[in-house]
């Protein structure tokens, strides 16, 4: 697939906020993810499987529909900030910010090698297009809303969204960055909750219940919704929905997802496929089952 | 320089309210001064007000409370600083490098990003309020973390020359304010960036301190001269990076001693041990710090005491040594 975007390249070029996709597109954009996330694991040896199938789909409505990009010019003030707070699902991004030209896609080929630019958890001194590293679960919320805050201070009109896993809200640093981004009436500022209702070592909540989610954001002062996130009309009619940035509420999406979702496989065994290598025979039957939808 | 005070030991909490603004709150000075001359400079506050009321009045729309939140504040600063501001976090060190540990390497050391965390009242300078409140791991954390600068400014002077000397640095800073110094220097010094000014001439002994353990050493050195032994005194204000080459000077007097209100584990006596033993240095080393065990409570005057942190607990130390 193309981009659409010929001259992405060129330092002026402006992917705007809400460019047109349609929802076949941005569903095969998803399975598209899917499928260079079993090939760059394959090629690594190692990685996380399910966890990024349950956010193929917002990854596909932000970075072609909803963000506003120049990736030309990665550092642009303006830009659309995107923070990957569960960090290890960047193998599903990798291929993304190479399509819309923030690397050349030669790039792909050196994932999982020594020296490469992309590891499994992005390092934004590496890879051009991530505004800011992840890995350790829970920072990137308090991160996310020192750059909202930073958006009013310098009066830019940015929204800076953070994609956070379930199981990462157990961390009592989200809930610390919650109580300031609402303080500072960070409307500019927009967390996802990819809620696949897995972490490491089980379902999230037998391990420490974080529901009611949506209630809880509320309480702290957050604009709450709870959508299908795999739904990508209840995806588009979420980001559209945003609020000015200027408004004074963060704005909390509460996605429910499936971990592994897009190949029986691996979501009848979200726990298994958490982190593995598909041998060949199985690696097989994802990839049939995918590009079957995609034909 | 002045000379010692007759009483060496300043308790902070009794003895505050005497002191002006400046020697009082200098770090808080020096940060409304720079956001004066700089307005990216940006002052975080985990419940640190006081310290920063200047600032604040200055500079309000850049002063940026986050409460009794240390960890979301260093991440938070972190994300400022990506967009081009300078955020300066406030807390009280045990607090700070000891809590937001991980906080500082992987969001802004890893990063390369120019963070500030002004420790205020470390050492023993709670050790009233419990072991809680001590903040003496600090250095040694920090100074395993990539890209950091270090500094432990001797007095309120050093202080004020330390916070406007690293503001432009490109990666962060850890500045460790020693609550309790004594008068170093006589006016603003200048220093140039991982050098330990010699404060003192001697031959004898080389005594070395950072914060209020440059106080120490030039009272301890006084104590000594009328003992008829000369010390010479470097003030260790970097301590990351540090002055390899002034420790390498300092082993040919042939007794070390190095001072601070700091665990003896991986602060300056560490650092200057580490060097005797890389480059084979032929001097004996000497440690006043505090012990690697579970230490007492109480005002911090008599817990310095207790630990030897005093003129003549620095003299002792040297004269065992050159014995």
């Amino acid at each position: 697939m193309s981009n659409g975007h010929e001259h992405a390249g060129d330092n002026e070029v402006t992917l705007e906020r809400g460019r047109p996709a349609s929802h076949t597109e941005l569903s095969k954009r998803a399975d598209w993810i899917r499928l260079r996330t079993v090939d760059l694991i394959a090629q690594a040896g190692l990685g996380h499987y399910s966890s990024t199938f349950s956010c193929a789909e917002i990854f596909a409505t932000l970075y072609y529909h909803t963000l506003r990009l120049r990736p030309g010019e990665p550092d642009w003030p303006d830009r659309d900030r995107f923070l990957l707070g569960k960090g290890h699902v960047a193998t599903g991004l990798w291929p993304v910010l190479a399509d819309l030209g923030f690397y050349p896609r030669d790039w792909l080929k050196q994932f999982g090698s020594v020296g490469s630019p992309l590891n499994d958890h992005p390092n934004m001194r590496l890879a051009p297009g991530i505004d800011f590293s992840s890995g350790a679960l829970g920072h990137n919320l308090s991160v996310a809303t020192g750059i909202a805050l930073a958006g009013r201070l310098s009066g830019r009109d940015y929204r800076t969204f953070v994609l956070t896993g379930d199981g990462e809200l157990q961390e009592g640093q989200v809930w610390e960055a919650a109580m300031a981004a609402s303080h500072y009436k960070l409307g500019n500022l927009v967390a996802v909750v990819d809620a696949n209702g897995f972490s490491g070592s089980g379902p999230t909540s037998d391990a420490m219940n974080i529901e009611p989610l949506a209630a809880r954001f509320s309480a702290f002062g957050w604009l709450t919704s709870e959508i299908d996130g795999h739904d990508i009309k209840a995806l588009l009619a979420a980001f559209d929905g945003l609020p000015d940035p200027a408004g004074e509420q963060p704005v909390c999406i509460v996605a429910r997802t499936r971990k592994g979702h897009g190949a029986a496989l691996l979501e009848e065994a979200p726990q298994a496929w958490h982190l593995g290598l598909l041998p060949d025979p199985l690696r097989e039957e994802v990839v049939a089952e995918i590009e079957a939808r995609l034909a | 320089m002045t000379e010692p005070q007759e009483k060496q030991m300043v308790d902070v909490f009794s003895e505050t309210e005497e002191k002006n603004e400046v020697s009082a709150n200098p770090s808080g000075q020096a940060l409304a001064d720079l956001g004066d001359a700089d307005s990216r400079v940006l002052a975080l506050s985990a419940d640190l007000a006081n310290t920063l009321a200047e600032f604040r009045e200055r500079h309000p729309g850049r002063y940026i409370e986050l409460g009794i939140a240390e960890t979301n504040s260093v991440s938070l600063a972190a994300g400022l600083a990506t967009c081009g501001y300078l955020p300066y976090i406030f807390s009280m060190a045990p607090f700070g490098v000891i809590k937001c540990a991980e906080q500082l390497r992987t969001d802004v050391a890893y990063n390369h990003l120019p963070v500030r965390l002004v420790g205020r009242l470390s050492g023993l300078a709670m050790g009233f309020f419990g072991t809680s409140h001590h903040a003496i791991e600090d250095i040694a954390i920090a100074r395993t973390l990539p890209n950091i600068t270090i500094v432990a400014p001797a007095d309120g002077n050093a202080v004020l020359s330390l916070i406007r000397s690293t503001a432009s640095l490109d990666g962060p800073v850890f500045i460790r304010v020693s609550e309790g110094t004594t008068p170093v220097y006589d006016s603003v010094p200048v220093f140039e960036r991982g050098r330990w000014p010699r404060l003192r001439e001697g031959t004898d002994v080389t005594l070395i301190g950072h914060g209020m353990g440059v106080g120490l050493a030039m009272a301890a050195a006084a104590e000594l001269a009328a003992q008829g032994v000369e010390a010479q005194v470097y003030d260790a204000a970097y301590l990351k990076p540090f002055d390899e080459q002034a420790i390498a000077d300092a082993a040919r007097s042939g007794a070390i001693v190095t001072v601070e209100d700091h665990s003896e584990v991986g602060g300056l006596g560490s650092i200057v041990a580490e060097v005797i033993g890389r480059r084979r240095l032929d001097t004996k080393l000497a440690s006043i710090a505090l012990p690697d065990a579970d230490l007492e409570v109480g005002v911090p005057a008599e817990l310095y005491e207790y630990y030897g942190l005093t003129p003549a607990g620095v003299a002792a130390a040297a004269l065992k040594l050159t014995a």
